[in-house]
């Protein structure tokens, strides 16, 4: 979140679209009725289904699942026809003057920009970026006329995208989607702000990072970014995945969303040189300019002693990745049979990735497989038959399994990170049952072993392993306290101080308190420069529980930690004008008082810079403001565009040369298991229940009491053009697969008019398996195709094609 | 928060403190100040008390979305006073500022989960081909995993390209870490599979 669930509060309209917060995050929801209550903030939901966020909205708008693109670059378009934009804000707070690079184009015809290899399904992107002056900064057009500024090609881009055509590719009825446009376009002066809430309905989509960044568009575009009541809120899935994202277990990043070294960059002088944060505006203050000192603190945290400015700190002896293996990359590769060994640790894949043939396959041709979970999981069992919830037999899969028992999270302390930023501590209540260790312990002792083994009888690449930091009072038993101070940092030297060299900032061993004081010379340590702050001198931050609210404005400064440097607001140096005074009494946030930023929260920005300086709110950008023109950092371009699904009832109505993503990752296999809509002609998205979390509650038994099976959702329309009735079994297959379940007939779930044809949505819940409380079932990613997003490779489960067919036997409802 | 909720939320924790005391008060006979006398002694005494006055309250945060409810877990007997301890209910917290004491039907119910059938005790094992698994020790699990990964990335592990470029990675290896662990577990498992080399790593922010 670029906000805060408490902050949702203060927004007057609220957009939920990709996601359904009333269902999966009811307690969060709750500060939209708050909104409601003491805002009369307004509730726009647009959705495939008429979901519980929908039943108390004001206004519901149908979509057809996958055209989310289509319907924001439709609001764009209004907002810029219709002159509903925040003037003095994207004038000065975005790149909306910027010139961009002669020789950037598209072409409306092939649906594609400038530098397309259609065989290598990639771009060369030298044409996506600005235009830079003879100074050596950006130029620009502040009278927003020159023909390549930011503001014209945009213009012209989102032209396409009439209401008309919203109606033809979304199938919301335009006079609905005009009125979403209208309620939107409200808040587009200062006085009043708009939130978007969403979650993995616009991330689980081979086009999700660009239905992202077309909301952030929006928001620029309303002046609703860094202002309280506004944002672009990903309300996350897990309770610490925002933690294990900042942690950067994850295919491409390290601690602190720093890179893992690449194999094209086989020195870190060569790594730090392909990061290029040179400020593009004079007074821009680029703060990723600091890179360099989190990367040495990280090293130091990682190597301890070992990392030296001699050795560059260690940094040859971090793995150098040769391309991101994300989640499908690696079971892809797990499917060609070059993967070995596998940990999961509390991760349920056959389920959760899409496939389940596919995964089953993969998995079987394993050596070993060690499941490190509090509960039994699907993935652990993958080799046992479960008849057709799991055809499977077992003396054909030569797999080895070990599961080890771990604590929940009633069992340890330790801290959490929340949608917010917030990180959370929270403290131990019993131990776990039986044998179970914690994920600590587990891993320490997994380390160790490893490491004696090498110590001992030598071995391959054995340094990397013997230079790991490993001091902890305990080795076998770090404490998280010790962790969470790691993950902060410390000095490991004296630290004079910058302003008097007579005096020191800190004594070596020392906590810092601000990642602003981490050194590039291997005089501090830091794990994760974004959580410095978090364990300070004065203690563990993230165990504070003062729920006052100073400002009145719901911020709770003083509950727990929030990254960065405590600020729940993101770049709110744009909740004021460009002299410093805030842009209406109602939004007032941060201001300057002459001398310094101030009120209700930690200003984003220099503390004393001056708003003469016009150094831009958007510190962490090297152009000082917001990218409307994302230069070269989406896959598919530098605006966004609308791609149909990779399995779609029709093709792209605008280009249908290329209809969907043109530089989406297709593996072979994958592409041929496509379905088409001949033989699959419905539009099937999966969906959680509010009863369920993922795969994980099917082994509670009052969980499995409330929603104790697979069903499937259709429309009255399909229904009965399928002779099909309400509780009688059906089949629903795509090209991948086939699942059973009862039918559920709701008009909940839409069926739409898109480009003069019927299409009629199929709904799903996720949650079932064949291990747990609840009943057996084949699991909905029998159906899923394997295929991801073209920058993140997060797998399309909300838009793919299915058939439906009635089983005999009597209906049960 | 205005005046009305901040009240609102400092009388729910007076409830809390009411219930305690009322607990208490069974046992101590310091009731008559509600004004019944001796009637309300002679209740008192024969109720029940309140089953979570004499319970150690734990603050916790709820493992499910990331909302990350503030949870308090009640337990007959204190693990920080070295006692063993049996969580029998669970409630919102209505001192965090985010979810103010509630709770969804996922986190009311989270007790069903630390208390599910489908727990894991002990450590288990499932041969190649078999269809079963069976009890092993922790030392026979890890020092078998231990093995089979020392030998996989010895046979494996890339210390340079054709190039000559220092990589140090271990490709035949996979590890997907949960999100349902605490950022210190987080650390210690990333400098763990990082330091080893893996770099088929991910996490479910992907999916």
């Amino acid at each position: 979140m670029t906000n805060s669930w408490t902050d949702i509060k203060n927004a007057d309209v609220v957009l939920i679209m990709g996601g359904n917060a009333a269902e999966a995050h009811p307690c969060g929801f709750k500060w939209v009725t708050e909104a409601k209550h003491h805002n009369k903030a307004r509730l726009i939901v647009v959705d495939p289904r008429f979901t519980r966020s929908a039943s108390v909205s004001d206004f519901y708008c149908p979509i057809r699942a996958g055209t989310d693109t289509a319907y924001l670059l439709g609001v764009i378009n209004y907002l810029i026809t219709n002159d509903k934009i925040h003037r003095d804000y994207v004038a000065n707070y975005t790149d909306v003057s910027f010139i961009v690079k002669d020789g950037f184009s598209f072409d409306e015809q092939e649906g594609v920009y400038s530098g397309f290899n259609a065989n290598g399904r990639s771009y060369n992107r030298d044409t996506w970026d600005y235009e830079i002056g003879p100074d050596g900064f950006v130029v620009r057009d502040t009278t927003l006329q020159h023909p390549r500024s930011v503001y014209q090609l945009l213009k012209k881009h989102v032209s396409r995208y009439t209401p008309e055509m919203v109606e033809r590719i979304c199938g919301s009825p335009k006079d609905k989607f005009l009125k979403v446009c209208e309620m939107i376009s409200s808040t587009a002066n200062g006085e009043k702000s708009m939130t978007i809430m969403y979650a993995l309905g616009w991330t689980q989509h081979s086009h999700g990072s660009q239905n992202i960044r077309t909301a952030a568009m929006i928001q620029l575009l309303l002046g609703n970014q860094g202002v309280p009541g506004g944002g672009v809120n990903a309300l996350r899935g897990h309770s610490n995945v925002q933690g294990l994202t900042d942690i950067g277990v994850l295919a491409h990043l390290t601690p602190g969303y720093l890179g893992i070294p690449r194999e094209s960059e086989p020195t870190f002088a060569a790594h730090l040189a392909a990061r290029n944060f040179r400020p593009l505006q004079p007074n821009s203050v680029s703060f990723w300019q600091n890179y360099k000192k989190f990367y040495v603190s990280l090293l130091k945290a990682m190597y301890g002693t070992s990392a030296t400015a001699e050795n560059d700190f260690g940094y040859d002896w971090l793995p150098k990745i040769d391309k991101v293996y994300d989640t499908l990359q690696i079971f892809d590769l797990v499917y060609q049979g070059k993967v070995n060994g596998f940990v999961c640790q509390g991760f349920n894949p056959l389920l959760s990735v899409p496939n389940k043939a596919k995964m089953t396959a993969g998995l079987s041709k394993l050596k070993f497989l060690v499941a490190i979970d509090p509960l039994m999981t699907d993935t652990a069992k993958f080799w046992e038959n479960h008849g057709e919830a799991n055809p499977v037999d077992p003396s054909k899969i030569q797999t080895e399994v070990f599961v080890l028992p771990s604590t929940c999270f009633a069992e340890d302390e330790g801290s959490f990170t929340n949608s917010s930023r917030t990180l959370n501590w929270r403290w131990k209540a019993a131990d776990g049952p039986g044998e179970a260790r914690t994920d600590i312990a587990i891993m320490a002792e997994l380390f160790l072993r490893i490491r004696d083994l090498y110590a001992k009888d030598g071995g391959k690449a054995a340094d990397p392993v013997l230079k790991v930091d490993w001091s902890y009072a305990n080795s076998k038993m770090p404490t998280p306290d010790e962790l969470l101070r790691e993950l902060n940092g410390k000095a490991v030297a004296d630290i004079p101080d910058p302003a008097d060299a007579t005096k020191t900032l800190y004594k070596a061993g020392q906590q810092i308190a601000s990642f602003a004081q981490l050194r590039d010379d291997g005089s501090t340590m830091a794990a994760c420069w974004i959580y410095t702050g978090a364990y300070t001198e004065r203690g563990n931050q993230t165990a504070r529980r003062d729920n006052a609210d100073p400002s009145g404005k719901n911020v709770f400064p003083n509950w727990g930690f929030a990254w960065p440097a405590n600020r729940r607001v993101l770049y709110n140096r744009a909740s004021a004008d460009p002299s410093g005074k805030a842009w209406s009494e109602r939004k007032s946030y941060i201001t300057w008082d002459g001398k310094r930023w101030g009120g209700a929260d930690v200003p984003d920005y220099g503390p004393t810079l001056a708003p003469e300086k016009a150094a831009g709110p958007f510190i962490m950008n090297a152009e000082g403001v917001a990218r409307l023109f994302a230069r070269k950092l989406m896959a598919e371009g530098p605006f966004p565009e609308h791609y149909e699904p990779f399995e779609s009832p029709v093709v792209n109505a605008l280009h249908p040369k290329t209809s969907n993503n043109p530089v989406a990752r297709v593996f072979q296999k994958d592409r041929e298991e496509f379905g088409d809509a001949k033989k699959f002609p419905y539009v099937a998205t999966t969906y959680r229940l509010t009863e369920h979390f993922h795969w994980w509650t099917k082994t509670n038994k009052l969980n499995a009491i409330v929603q104790p099976e697979f069903f499937v959702e259709i429309s009255p329309e399909l229904a009965k053009e399928k002779n099909i009735s309400n509780g009688q079994w059906v089949k629903v297959s795509s090209n991948r697969g086939s699942v059973k379940g009862k039918a559920v007939i709701s008009k909940r779930i839409s069926s739409l008019m898109v480009d003069g044809k019927k299409v009629h949505h199929v709904g799903m819940p996720i949650h079932y398996g064949f291990i747990g409380e609840t009943k057996k079932a084949i699991g909905v990613n029998a159906l899923t195709p394997f295929v991801g997003d073209a920058n993140t490779n997060t797998p399309e489960y909300k838009a793919f094609l299915v058939n439906i067919e009635p089983l005999s036997g009597p209906a049960v409802s | 928060m205005d005046k009305a909720e901040r009240y609102l939320m400092n009388v729910q924790f007076s409830r809390r403190q009411f219930l305690k005391g009322a607990g208490a008060g069974v046992a101590g006979s310091a009731i008559g100040a509600f004004g019944f006398g001796g009637a309300e002694v002679a209740l008192a005494q024969a109720a029940h008390s309140f089953k979570l006055s004499k319970a150690t309250e734990t603050r916790n945060t709820c493992p499910y979305c990331s909302v990350s409810c503030g949870m308090i877990l009640y337990s007959r007997g204190d693990v920080k006073k070295g006692e063993k301890a049996d969580i029998f209910h669970i409630e919102g917290d209505v001192d965090n500022p985010v979810n103010r004491g509630t709770l969804c039907p996922k986190g009311a119910g989270v007790l069903d989960f630390i208390h599910s059938k489908q727990r894991v005790t002990r450590p288990m094992h499932r041969k190649p081909g078999s269809d079963k698994f069976e009890p092993v020790t922790w030392d026979f699990a890890m020092e078998r995993i231990a093995k089979l990964m020392k030998e996989d990335r010895d046979a494996n592990v890339i210390e340079k390209t054709r190039d000559g470029v220092t990589v140090n990675r271990w490709p035949t290896m996979g590890f997907l870490a949960g999100c349902a662990t605490s950022n210190e577990a987080g650390w210690l498992t990333w400098k763990t599979i990082r330091g080893l080399g893996i770099v088929q790593v991910d996490n479910q922010a992907r999916i």
